[in-house]
């Protein structure tokens, strides 16, 4: 067993380790704000994966897009909002925990069956196209997979609509969620920052 | 273009050379340039804190630290001394863990963003493919460790400092791809070895700046908004919220956020300097020198030369641009917070699609010119 191999299967161990453990710690822990940053450890650690596995431009895009954008934006939301309110007991929260363990335990035996079904191995270790990879998903992109490339990008044009919708309230005449007429000028005062009056 | 000197193969062959197998020589051979990038990076903050303090004086009419040293030079060094040997305070009702956390995410990025910091042909520690978007990738784990050690601080100025900087962070990084995209397009490579290979032709006149003139600007505008310098010290501005997100830390933990922000204010501008001013280039060319000189371009002496000028220009252009930072810091206010958004989202960004756009469009039209 040659060195690269051993440091291989070490980072390889760590990783999974960090993965299932951060895992278990973003849907297990009560503090949604230790939730929050573990789950960007465990998109950390994908990202180390992609890098064992020789597709350097796949685990950069993983930083970029999953940490850097998708966790940041979580955890930045969770500190915009940030009310330490006590959640009220659920009554009957032993049948809810139950009825989620099996349908998470039915999606697992899923998962297992297609790894075990399915032929993992490549057909010759040429396949594998280390640094040319970027070039080749980027031939992909704009080939064969062009028009899901740009559905995806309409997906979150509407998305991105949607929650200046959401956010920017003073656009709709009705309220959303109660039906009622928007007062109209109270928005428009509290929306306005303090500081641009002044010039 | 495949010359200049490999060290990692001299020092491979001169360990064999010991009877030791190649693998051993290159575990041996691994963390001696990581090392050596680690050395040069904290020196080069020492060096910047240096400026930064002489020239301050100079443009506020002091004179500056004195005492230490000729010139005040050994004065970076008592500063780090004071912080390494400073009692280490986590505030009673902070969040420990994350308390401790939040500088090492913010540190750790920037330092491993010296992996593709070329100093020469085979200078840098790892010529990896991705290279340049590997910076881009990296820098934006940053904001993360910045919200981290706000929220832990428990404090409200520390709070809304880590929020302005994530918001910063997130909205300069934008303009800041978008412009490193179009060099990559005159390319036709991420790597940092062959961006600034493409720019060695012709001396001072193939250098990017003269065909990027306006992402030569967005891309420092937006790199020193990343380094949270003035006038873009949003989240640490000190007559609002203290010091931000840094406010309630004290001795090495703050020394951390210190030298990381330092650090990546190196690394920013060696970064433009290799983007956009040829790298390790000299203005005149090499190969004119050597033909001047009449010697062959593998001399070793040209070689050694060649080294040793590329080292001395990447580090010379980068600390021109550090002292053009200085001296914005001293001289510029700072803007307000929907200034800064302004800017990033309505100027910045438009103008940077609109000069992909355009380079795209010169690189159809002069092939020659734009990398074909």
């Amino acid at each position: 067993m040659t060195i690269a191999i051993t440091t291989q299967i070490i980072c390889f161990t760590i990783l999974s380790l960090v993965i299932l453990i951060g895992a278990l710690g973003v849907v297990l822990l009560e503090s949604i704000v230790y939730s929050a940053f573990l789950l960007g450890g465990v998109f950390m650690s994908v990202a180390g994966l992609y890098l064992l596995l020789n597709a350097s431009f796949v685990a950069a895009a993983q930083v970029l897009v999953y940490v850097g954008a998708v966790n940041v934006l979580i955890i930045f939301a969770i500190m915009l909002v940030n009310k330490k309110e006590d959640l009220k007991p659920i009554n009957d929260i032993k049948s809810r925990r139950i009825i989620s363990t099996s349908i998470c335990l039915t999606l697992l035996s899923l998962l297992i069956r297609v790894d075990m079904t399915n032929v993992w191995s490549l057909s010759s270790p040429q396949n594998s196209i280390g640094e040319e990879s970027t070039i080749r998903i980027g031939e992909h992109l704009f080939s064969d997979y062009l028009l899901p490339f740009e559905v995806a990008s309409v997906l979150l044009l509407m998305a991105m609509i949607g929650a200046i919708v959401l956010a920017r309230r003073d656009v709709m005449s009705k309220d959303i969620s109660t039906g009622l007429p928007v007062d109209q000028e109270l928005i428009e005062k509290s929306s306005e920052p303090l500081l641009t009056n002044k010039n | 273009m495949e010359y200049g000197l490999d060290l990692e193969y001299s020092f491979n062959e001169f360990l064999k050379g010991f009877g030791l197998s190649s693998e051993i020589a290159h575990i041996i051979w691994l963390p001696l340039p990581m090392l050596l990038v680690l050395v040069a990076a904290v020196v080069g903050v020492l060096v910047t804190v240096w400026l930064e303090r002489k020239i301050s004086a100079a443009a506020q009419q002091r004179i500056g630290p004195e005492y230490a040293g000729a010139l005040g030079v050994l004065q970076p060094i008592a500063d780090g001394l004071k912080l390494l040997v400073k009692e280490d305070i986590i505030p009673a009702k902070a969040d420990g863990i994350l308390f401790t956390a939040g500088p090492i995410l913010v540190l750790v990025p920037v330092i491993l963003s010296w992996l593709i910091v070329p100093f020469g042909q085979n200078l840098l520690i790892s010529n990896v493919g991705i290279g340049i978007f590997l910076w881009i990738a990296l820098s934006s784990i940053q904001p993360i460790g910045l919200l981290m050690s706000g929220y832990a601080s428990n404090n409200k100025y520390s709070l809304l400092g880590g929020l302005r900087a994530a918001a910063q962070s997130i909205s300069y990084e934008i303009p800041l791809a978008l412009s490193v995209l179009a060099i990559v397009l005159m390319t036709n490579s991420l790597s940092t070895i062959d961006i600034v290979n493409q720019q060695t032709g012709a001396g001072i006149l193939s250098w990017n700046i003269w065909r990027q003139p306006v992402g030569f600007i967005v891309f420092w505008i937006c790199a020193l908004a990343e380094c949270e310098r003035l006038p873009f010290d949003l989240p640490e501005a000190e007559e609002e919220l203290v010091a931000g997100y840094q406010t309630e830390y004290a001795g090495m933990k703050f020394a951390l956020f210190y030298l990381g922000s330092y650090i990546n204010l190196i690394l920013s501008a060696l970064l433009v300097s290799i983007l956009y001013l040829g790298g390790w280039g000299f203005p005149i060319p090499v190969e004119l020198i050597a033909k001047f000189l009449n010697l062959p371009i593998n001399a070793p002496f040209i070689q050694v030369f060649t080294a040793s000028i590329g080292i001395v220009m990447t580090v010379l252009k980068a600390y021109l641009l550090v002292f053009i930072a200085i001296l914005l810091r001293w001289t510029t206010p700072r803007v307000r917070i929907d200034q800064l958004l302004d800017l990033g989202w309505k100027f910045l960004l438009p103008i940077s699609l609109a000069n992909l756009l355009i380079t795209a469009g010169l690189k159809l039209a002069f092939p020659q010119f734009f990398g074909g």
